[in-house]
């Protein structure tokens, strides 16, 4: 968190009120199979993974509570949502740093889930009185699936546009490293000082 | 800081839900909605293009589904409107004779045309935000339409928009009416999770309903007391009843599922009724 340049927290910020504005006056007018794809907790899981816990927490904060105004909704409970997606997005990538190509696409889902049932279960404590259709599953479901598709464009795009601004992470560093040879610790030192010239020996 | 973003959260939560629709923390999301609105009207119709792309390619393939089910029901369809053009000639005869106005339609009502330019995906927020405020007459508590159909009612108005609260809306009820024989009473309600299911409930258990009966707006009015009335003029069209087995469902719970009439997920336009109680006028089924 402290490592945020004013470059990336002018980024989020557009980032985060793009994506609202996209969502409301565009994304959630199209129905697929019934539903829409919600891009507001693909792009706080995106920021998350990309940028760390901390930062996808006030992003996913700063974004619930774009969204809750816009729709004047009840303030807060989209917030509450987002900073725990935010969070634990940015926690797998602290703790498991996970490479593979695939992972925004199961954390998307994850991240789509717990705000769709969340959300529920948030409307239900606050005592919504209302019979509850077998619906209800089958749209979180739906509305899972659709996000899932989605995931990776938008994580790509998410990366696109916050990486150059992102500090240089030691590990991304050390990765790339291994990948050209330059300092595994599989190679000798021989092997290594080899490639230097001549005259620098001794 | 994490433990500061869940508090600030929660205690959002807590205010906003404890709190009049005029206290301080609405009024200021109303006042950010103002602002950001002309960025969301300039958004909508950019992305008009993109929306209608998708839906039409949505639509195609949901219209072709239907295609066979829909030919059949014209055919039932056709002997049924055959049926009412008779009654509806009887009717108006009889309306002459009694002296009732024949004239009554959506326009006597203070009809206000509206585009929408936001729409609301979360199965429990219903809402719709269309651009046509306070500006153009619309209070909160007028009727909405579209598609022919009641789809809502306004319920947030700023000078410019207004927050339309869907049928499908949790906190959505209305008084009902079936067009059948004995004209029986309900409160509709939504089923949440079913945007395109309503349940019309508190019916008599011995109500003779067919399926494809016509549900429209009660438009209560109690005789005693002028004051106490329905928000809605009766004889808004608002759904049919679905051709499915529903007669276990409204023995035991005396209620039946209804279908809107209109797309609530598609329509991009509505007409909001400013004038609802324009005197004692009943609306017309189409």
């Amino acid at each position: 968190m402290s490592d945020l340049s004013p470059k990336l927290v002018l980024r989020l910020a557009l980032l985060a009120l793009l994506t609202v504005i996209i969502q409301e006056a565009g994304v959630a007018q199209i129905s697929i199979f019934g539903v829409s794809a919600d891009l507001t907790p693909l792009m706080v899981m995106a920021v998350g993974l990309l940028a760390g816990s901390m930062t996808g927490a006030v992003v996913g904060f700063a974004t619930g509570l774009l969204v809750d105004t816009v729709l004047v909704q009840t303030l807060g409970i989209t917030s509450l949502l987002y900073i725990a997606i935010g969070y634990w997005s940015g926690r797998l990538r602290e703790l498991r740093d996970p490479a593979h190509g695939l992972v925004p696409l199961a954390v998307g889902a994850a991240a789509t889930a717990v705000a769709q049932i969340g959300m529920t279960l948030i409307q239900f404590l606050l005592g919504v009185d209302s019979p509850v259709s077998l619906l209800l599953v089958q749209q979180i479901f739906i509305t899972v699936l659709v996000n899932t598709l989605i995931a990776l464009p938008v994580y790509a795009l998410v990366r696109r546009i916050i990486q150059p601004a992102l500090p240089d992470d030691p590990r991304r560093r050390r990765r790339r490293a291994y990948t050209t040879g330059g300092l595994s610790p599989l190679q000798s030192p021989s092997q290594r000082l080899g490639q230097l010239p001549r005259g620098s020996r001794s | 800081m994490l433990a500061l973003l869940v508090a600030v959260s929660l205690i959002l939560l807590t205010a906003y839900f404890g709190e009049s629709p005029s206290s301080p923390l609405h009024s200021v999301q109303r006042g950010i909605v103002q602002v950001l609105s002309p960025v969301q009207t300039g958004a909508s119709k950019v992305l008009s293009p993109v929306r209608d792309v998708a839906n039409w390619v949505s639509d195609t393939l949901r219209a072709k589904s239907k295609v066979d089910h829909l030919r059949q029901e014209v055919n039932q369809l056709t002997y049924q409107v055959d049926t009412l053009k008779t009654a509806a000639a009887q009717n108006a005869q009889l309306r002459r004779e009694v002296g009732l106005d024949q004239n009554i339609g959506i326009a006597n009502f203070g009809s206000v045309g509206a585009n929408v330019i936001e729409r609301d995906p979360n199965v429990w927020y219903q809402h719709v935000e269309v651009d046509a405020g306070s500006g153009a007459g619309v209070v909160a508590g007028d009727p909405v339409l579209a598609d022919g159909a009641l789809v809502g009612d306004i319920t947030t108005v700023d000078p410019s928009v207004s927050f339309v609260t869907l049928i499908t809306d949790n906190s959505f009820a209305v008084g009902a009416q079936i067009i059948d024989q004995n004209s029986d009473d309900g409160i509709l309600a939504p089923s949440v999770g079913g945007p395109n299911q309503l349940l019309l409930q508190d019916l008599p258990s011995n109500a003779n309903i067919q399926a494809g009966d016509q549900v429209v707006t009660s438009g209560f009015r109690s005789p005693s007391n002028s004051q106490l009335a329905s928000l809605y003029p009766a004889g808004l069209p608002i759904g049919k009843i679905p051709n499915v087995n529903f007669a276990n469902q409204l023995l035991n719970n005396n209620e039946v599922p209804v279908t809107p009439d209109a797309d609530l997920r598609h329509f991009d336009s509505v007409q909001i009724l400013t004038k609802p109680h324009a005197g004692n006028e009943r609306a017309q089924v189409p």
